[in-house]
C-alpha cells in the first residue's frame, strides 16, 4: 500500500520524466539490472577497448586488411549491408507520404528511426575504417573528386542521413512538447521524403558502382553493368524485410507502449509488406538473370564460384520470393515474417559476395581476406550501441504509438 | 553534334534541379569529360630481355624517396633469396624487380620490374573522392597525402595492385607508390632514379609516342627476340610505362584480361545518370503526391454529399 502511496506522491522532475522514464535515478538503475543489458555489457567491455586500440595503435595491428585488400568487413558489412537493410526509411516514406497508403502510417516513424540509425552507425563504423578519420568531412568540405563514385556517396549519405533526421524530429519535438518547432518539421516531412527518395535510389545503386571500376578483381558473376540496378533493387528489399523484421519485434518488445496496439492491423500490414518483397525479389530474380545472360557468364556456373552464387540467386531470392508468395496468398503472418528473415539474410549474403568472397578471387587462397578477431569484434559493437540507441529512443519518443497531446501528421 | 545536343539539354534540365544548385552532377559530368592523357607526356619504355636481375633499381628508389628499410647496395645485388616469391610494391617500396622462368633458355631467368604504370587515365585517380590524384601534363600520376582521408578506394581499383598502405602508421597513413621521379623528371634532362642507375639500360625514358615507335621498330628488327605485343600501349587506355617480353606476357606477371577500356570510363553512365534522377523524381513524386491530394479530397466529397442527403431526407 505504502509503495502505491509513495509512487503517487512522487513527481518526477523534467531530468527523471524524459530521461530516467519517470522513476528516480536509483529505480532507473534498478531497472536496468536485466539478462539483455547483462550481455550488452559484456560485448561493451571488450569491445570498447577494441575501438580505443583501433584509434591509437592504427588499421595494421588490429585488422588483416593488406595492400591487396584494402577492405574487410568494417566496408563489406557494416557499410554495405548496414546502408542496404535501412533503405526502410525511404521505401516506408514513399509509400506513406507520395502513395498515400495510409495503413502503413504507423510504421513510417520506427523504419525512418531504424533508418536513421542504420546509416549513423554505418558511417560511425566507416569512421573506424578510414585511415585518418579525423578527415571524414574532407570530401564534403575541403576537396571535391566529383569523378569518384565515392564521393556521390559521401554527399548522398551525408545529405539523406539530414533528410531522415528532419523525418524524425516531429517525434522528438513531441517528447520535448515543443509544439511550434514541430508544426515546421511536419511541413518539411514532404519535401524530406521526396529528396530522400531522389539520394536513396543514387547512394543505394553508387554503393554498388563502386565495384564498376574493378572488373579484373570482382568475379565475372558478380560483376556486370547492371551492378547500379541489382544494388537500388536488393535495397528495396532489405528495406521492405528490416521492416518487417523490425516491426514484429518492437510491437512485441514494446507492446506496453503501445495503448490501442491492433494486432490485426500489423498483421494485415505485415503481409502487404510481404506481397512487396515477394514482387520485388521476383524482379530482382530476373534482373540477375539477365545480368547473366548479358555477360555470357553461363560457363561460371559450374565452377565453385558459381556453386555459391547460386545458392545465393537460388536460396536466398528465388526460393524466399516464392516462400513469401504461397505466405501471402494463404495469409500465413508467421511465415511471412520467418522468410523475411531469410531474405534480409540473403541481402547480407549479397554484400559480402560482392565486396569480400567475390573480390580478389583471381588471388591464391594465401593472399586472401579474413577478418581479424578485432574487426568482428568491433562490428559486433557498433551494432550493440545501435541496437541500444534504438531502445534508448523507443523507450522514450513516441515512435510506435500516437502522443497524446499531439494531433494525427497531416500535409 | 547529337552528344553536344544531349548535353546541353542535360545541362539546362540540370539547371532547374535541385542537384546542380549544391554543384555535384554538373562538375561531375565536365571532370570525367576532362580526365584525359597527355600527347607530350614521357613514358618509360622496359625491355624485359635486358634486365638481369641486380635490382640496383630497387636501391635507387628507396634512396631517392627516402623510404624505410633501405639495406647497401651489395646486399640487394647479391640478395637471389627474395626472388623465391613473386612480390608486389609495399608502403616501404615503391618498385620491386621479380623474377620468371625462362622456357625458352632456363639458364637465362626474366626479371621483370614492377612499379606504378601512370596509366593514361587512370584508375586511382578516378577512384578518389578528394581529388587526391593527379595525372600531370609529364606524365606521372601523383600523390597528394595532404587530402588523403584514407578510404583506400583507390587500392581496390587499380588494376595492376600498386598502390600500398601505410597500415602501421597509426595517426597519418598514406598511400604510397611510383612516383615516377616527378621532382626529378620535370627538370631538364632528369630522368626517374631507377633509370639512372641501371647498368644495361633495360629501361629507356623519353617521350611516350616516341618510345612506342621504338617499341614496334625493336619487335620488328628482332621478331625472333620479342613477341608482336607492347605492353601499356593499349591496356586500360595506354599506361606510360611500356613493356617488351620474349615470351607472352602473362607468363611474365602481366595481365592479359584487361582490356582497352579506361577505369575512368566504367562509371561515367552511372554518373551521368545523377541529374536525370533529381528531374524525374521530384516530378514523378510530385506527381503521385497530387493524385493522392486528388483522390482523398474525392472521397471526402462524397462522404460530405452522402451526410448531407442522409440529413437533408
Amino acid at each position: 500500500m505504502d509503495a502505491t502511496a509513495a509512487a503517487i506522491d512522487f513527481k518526477p522532475t523534467w531530468v527523471q520524466e524524459k530521461l530516467f522514464l519517470g522513476m528516480t535515478f536509483k529505480d532507473y538503475l534498478r531497472s536496468n539490472y536485466t539478462p539483455f543489458n547483462a550481455v550488452v555489457s559484456v560485448i561493451l567491455v571488450v569491445g570498447i577497448p577494441v575501438i580505443f586500440y583501433r584509434l591509437i595503435y592504427g588499421l595494421g595491428p588490429s585488422t588483416n586488411l593488406s595492400d591487396n585488400n584494402p577492405w574487410g568487413i568494417w566496408i563489406g558489412f557494416d557499410m554495405m549491408c548496414g546502408v542496404a537493410l535501412a533503405a526502410g526509411g525511404f521505401v516506408i516514406g514513399t509509400a506513406v507520404h507520395l502513395m498515400g497508403m495510409k495503413e502503413y502510417g504507423f510504421l513510417f516513424r520506427p523504419a525512418v528511426l531504424t533508418g536513421f540509425l542504420g546509416y549513423l552507425f554505418a558511417i560511425i563504423a566507416l569512421t573506424f575504417d578510414l585511415g585518418r578519420y579525423y578527415r571524414i568531412p574532407y570530401p564534403l568540405v575541403v576537396s571535391w573528386g566529383v569523378n569518384s563514385v565515392l564521393f556521390l556517396v559521401a554527399w548522398h549519405v551525408a545529405l539523406y542521413l539530414s533528410c531522415q533526421f528532419v523525418e524524425w524530429c516531429p517525434a522528438i519535438w513531441e517528447w520535448l512538447n515543443l509544439k511550434k518547432l514541430r508544426k515546421i518539421f511536419i511541413k518539411a516531412t514532404l519535401g524530406a521524403t521526396i529528396f530522400g527518395v531522389c539520394l536513396s535510389m543514387l547512394h543505394q545503386s553508387a554503393l554498388g558502382s563502386i565495384f564498376l571500376l574493378m572488373p579484373e578483381k570482382v568475379h565475372p558473376l558478380w560483376y556486370s553493368e547492371y551492378i547500379p540496378l541489382w544494388f537500388f533493387m536488393s535495397a528495396i528489399i532489405g528495406g521492405l524485410a528490416m521492416t518487417i523484421i523490425e516491426s514484429m519485434a518492437s510491437h512485441r518488445i514494446f507492446v506496453h507502449k503501445i495503448k490501442n496496439h491492433d494486432p490485426e492491423l500489423l498483421d494485415r500490414v505485415t503481409i502487404g509488406l510481404g506481397k512487396a518483397t515477394s514482387v520485388t525479389l521476383f524482379a530482382y530474380f530476373f534482373m540477375k538473370v539477365i545480368g547473366l545472360a548479358h555477360g555470357n557468364n553461363w560457363a561460371y556456373l559450374d565452377t565453385g564460384y558459381g556453386y555459391w552464387y547460386l545458392v545465393e540467386l537460388i536460396g536466398f531470392v528465388l526460393i524466399p520470393a516464392m516462400a513469401l508468395m504461397y505466405a501471402v496468398q494463404n495469409r500465413l503472418v508467421r511465415m511471412v515474417r520467418v522468410w523475411a528473415i531469410v531474405t534480409a539474410l540473403g541481402i547480407v549474403l549479397n554484400r559480402l559476395n560482392q565486396s569480400i568472397i567475390a573480390f580478389n578471387w583471381h588471388l591464391p587462397w594465401a593472399d586472401r581476406y579474413v577478418p581479424h578477431w578485432m574487426e568482428v569484434v568491433l562490428t559486433v559493437t557498433v551494432v550493440t550501441i545501435g541496437i541500444l540507441s534504438f531502445q534508448w529512443i523507443m523507450n522514450r519518443m513516441p515512435i510506435l504509438y500516437e502522443h497524446p497531446d499531439f494531433e494525427p501528421e497531416l500535409h | 553534334m547529337m552528344e553536344a545536343d544531349r548535353r546541353t539539354f542535360l545541362k539546362i534540365l540540370g539547371g532547374v534541379g535541385i542537384a546542380t544548385a549544391m554543384g555535384i552532377p554538373d562538375a561531375a559530368s565536365a571532370d570525367v569529360a576532362n580526365l584525359r592523357g597527355y600527347p607530350d607526356q614521357s613514358g618509360v619504355l622496359v625491355d624485359t630481355t635486358a634486365c638481369i636481375g641486380c635490382r640496383r633499381c630497387e636501391w635507387a628508389c628507396k634512396e631517392w624517396n627516402k623510404l624505410p628499410n633501405q639495406k647497401s647496395l651489395k646486399e640487394y645485388e647479391q640478395d637471389q633469396t627474395v626472388f623465391a616469391k613473386t612480390r608486389r610494391t609495399h608502403a616501404d617500396t615503391y618498385t620491386v624487380v621479380n623474377r620468371f622462368e625462362n622456357p625458352r633458355d632456363p639458364s637465362r631467368p626474366i626479371y621483370v620490374k614492377k612499379q606504378c604504370m601512370h596509366c593514361y587515365e587512370p584508375g586511382c585517380a578516378s577512384s578518389c573522392f578528394v581529388k587526391a590524384f593527379t595525372k600531370q601534363s609529364v606524365g606521372a600520376v601523383t600523390y597528394d597525402a595532404s587530402l588523403c582521408v584514407g578510404c583506400r578506394y583507390c587500392m581496390a581499383a587499380c588494376p595492376f595492385d600498386i598502390p600500398a598502405y601505410q597500415y602501421y602508421n597509426p595517426f597519418t597513413p598514406e598511400v604510397t607508390k611510383c612516383t615516377f621521379c616527378f621532382d626529378r623528371i620535370t627538370k631538364e634532362g632528369g630522368v626517374p632514379a631507377c633509370i639512372g642507375i641501371c647498368p644495361v639500360e633495360t629501361m629507356t625514358f623519353g617521350k611516350r609516342t616516341d618510345l612506342i615507335d621504338l617499341a614496334h621498330k625493336k619487335i620488328r628488327d628482332n621478331p625472333s627476340r620479342y613477341v608482336n605485343h607492347v605492353y601499356g600501349e593499349g591496356e586500360v587506355g595506354g599506361t606510360s610505362w611500356l613493356y617488351l617480353s620474349s615470351i607472352p606476357f602473362n607468363m611474365i606477371g602481366f595481365r592479359m584480361d584487361l582490356g582497352t577500356v579506361p577505369i575512368p570510363t566504367l562509371s561515367k553512365p552511372f554518373l551521368s545518370l545523377v541529374s536525370p534522377v533529381f528531374i524525374v523524381i521530384p516530378a514523378l513524386a510530385m506527381g503521385f503526391y497530387s493524385f493522392k491530394k486528388r483522390r482523398d479530397k474525392l472521397e471526402e466529397d462524397e462522404i460530405k454529399k452522402a451526410l448531407e442527403k442522409k440529413e437533408g431526407k
